[in-house]
């Protein structure tokens, strides 16, 4: 069997290889560290959010969703956790489970499950306590890639540089 | 009865065998049923809000010989953000703005019409008609009007093909020819002039939205209140609906004029001369 071109094959496959693996090689085979979400005081001294925080967590970007789509096209401007997020839910059948998982374990005690009623808008209630967005919002996302265009047009709170 | 599906379809098919189309076929098939299924363009609401306005150009024009009021303008274009792009004419963004007489109602307009109104600036912002052109040319349902008669922008949604611009008949609509936060910094020194409301982004249709976030939290629109305040009361807004309301009193009692009525778009803004 004959190898032609292997003088500028073998170095070119060696060479590919490792860049290909040089991104895994720079982090010592380690993945990067998940940013958590920083708290300003504000946000901490309030103890809760708008709706449990695990819910929060995992589905902030469906509620800001359904907000968009009820104030915008329903002209409601008010939520209350435990009125609205069940029927909100209701249509979305993996959110349902998780949402049924979520008030029959422990966590549904937590706070932010209680009724308090919130003004929809992420420009005014939700900045208003996570005014780090820097902090907040953008460190997880470029963590995990994702670029929201919320801010093309929602005004984001202005910070102090650090 | 009206044209079911079914009763459709035979009729399709009957016609579609004799060489007819569309419209035609119902009227010889079903004749009158295709406008009755339809449905009348205005609902007959009983609870229903219907917000309208009615705009007092005599009290208007008396406030603009004292001095340029523009304080509604001025007001509106802060409260939500609208920059100024300079003299541009085609890059001009405006919710509520002056025009002529003679350009608001040209049908009305004759050349020895009285020097009360010749020429005389009138205020003019989006009509959010009953039944408006712009909501049936626009492809994704971003702009539609809502059961309270407030025309609506969702703005989430507009690809800003402009279909809604070539509809209006009244000129109400402005496009983001670029990203309104890259106004000249000169005439827009603390753009954005309102953090609690968003900017738009380059590539999408705005106008006037009756202010509907005052609405939502029972204010009237913010154009209207600075008129109050200044304590002029030029513009009125209120429930066409309710014949107790300051708006229908007004109506009853004052001649009104509309823009540009022989086009059937129902204008709910009305104008006491
Ligand atoms: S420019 Fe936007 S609102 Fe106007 S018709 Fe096109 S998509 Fe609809
Ligand atoms: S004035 Fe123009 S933009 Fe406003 S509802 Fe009527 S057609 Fe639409």
């Amino acid at each position: 069997m004959t190898f032609y071109d292997r003088g500028t094959i073998l170095p070119g496959l060696i060479i590919g290889l490792c860049l290909f693996l040089s991104p895994f090689i720079y982090n010592g085979g380690k993945a990067g560290k998940a940013p958590v979400p920083e708290l300003t005081p504000k946000a901490k001294e309030a103890k809760q959010c708008v709706a449990p925080k695990p819910y929060m967590t995992a589905w902030h970007m469906q509620l800001l969703d359904n907000w968009r789509q009820e104030v915008v096209r329903e002209g409601s401007r008010y939520f209350n956790a435990n009125q609205d997020l069940w029927w909100n839910n209701q249509f979305d059948g993996q959110l349902l489970e998780k949402w049924r998982r979520f008030i029959t374990s422990s966590d549904a005690s937590t706070p932010g499950a209680t009724g308090k009623t919130y003004y929809k808008s992420l420009q005014v209630t939700c900045m208003e306590c996570h005014s780090n967005k820097s902090k907040f919002c953008d460190e997880c996302h470029n963590y995990l890639g994702v670029s929201p265009y919320c801010w093309d047009c929602h005004v984001q709170p202005k910070e102090d540089k650090q | 009865m009206t044209v079911d599906r079914r009763k459709f379809l035979k009729i399709a098919g009957l016609s579609a065998a004799f060489g007819l189309g569309g419209k035609t076929a119902v009227d010889i098939f079903a004749p009158g049923e295709l406008f009755a299924s339809a449905g009348s363009a205005v609902p007959v609401a009983t609870n229903q809000k219907k917000w309208a306005m009615v705009i007092d150009m005599k009290k208007c024009l008396e406030e603009q010989e004292k001095g340029k009021c523009n304080q509604c303008m001025a007001a509106c274009h802060r409260v939500h953000n609208v920059p100024n792009f300079g003299d541009n004419i085609k890059e001009e963004m405006k919710w509520i703005w002056q025009e002529s007489y003679e350009h608001l109602f040209p049908s009305q307009h004759n050349e020895f019409i009285s020097e009360d109104v010749k020429e005389k600036p009138f205020i003019a912002l989006c009509n959010h008609c009953e039944n408006p052109p712009c909501c049936r040319v626009c492809p994704t349902k971003s702009t539609w009007r809502r059961e309270d008669g407030v025309v609506m922008m969702d703005l989430h949604r507009c690809i800003g093909c402009r279909f809604c611009m070539a509809a209006c008949p009244f000129g109400s609509r402005s496009f983001n020819w670029g990203d309104p936060r890259k106004a000249p910094k000169e005439l827009n020194p603390d753009f954005p002039t309102n953090m609690n409301y968003p900017t738009r982004t380059k590539g999408v249709v705005e106008k006037c939205n009756f202010c509907d976030e005052r609405l939502g939290v029972g204010k009237i629109p913010v154009c209207v209140e600075t008129c109050q305040n200044i304590n002029v009361h030029a513009l009125i807004f209120g429930d066409l609906n309710d014949p107790a309301s300051e708006i229908r009193k007004l109506l009853h009692s004052r001649y009104s004029i509309r823009r540009k009525t022989e086009l059937g778009t129902e204008p709910k803004v009305y104008y006491l001369i």
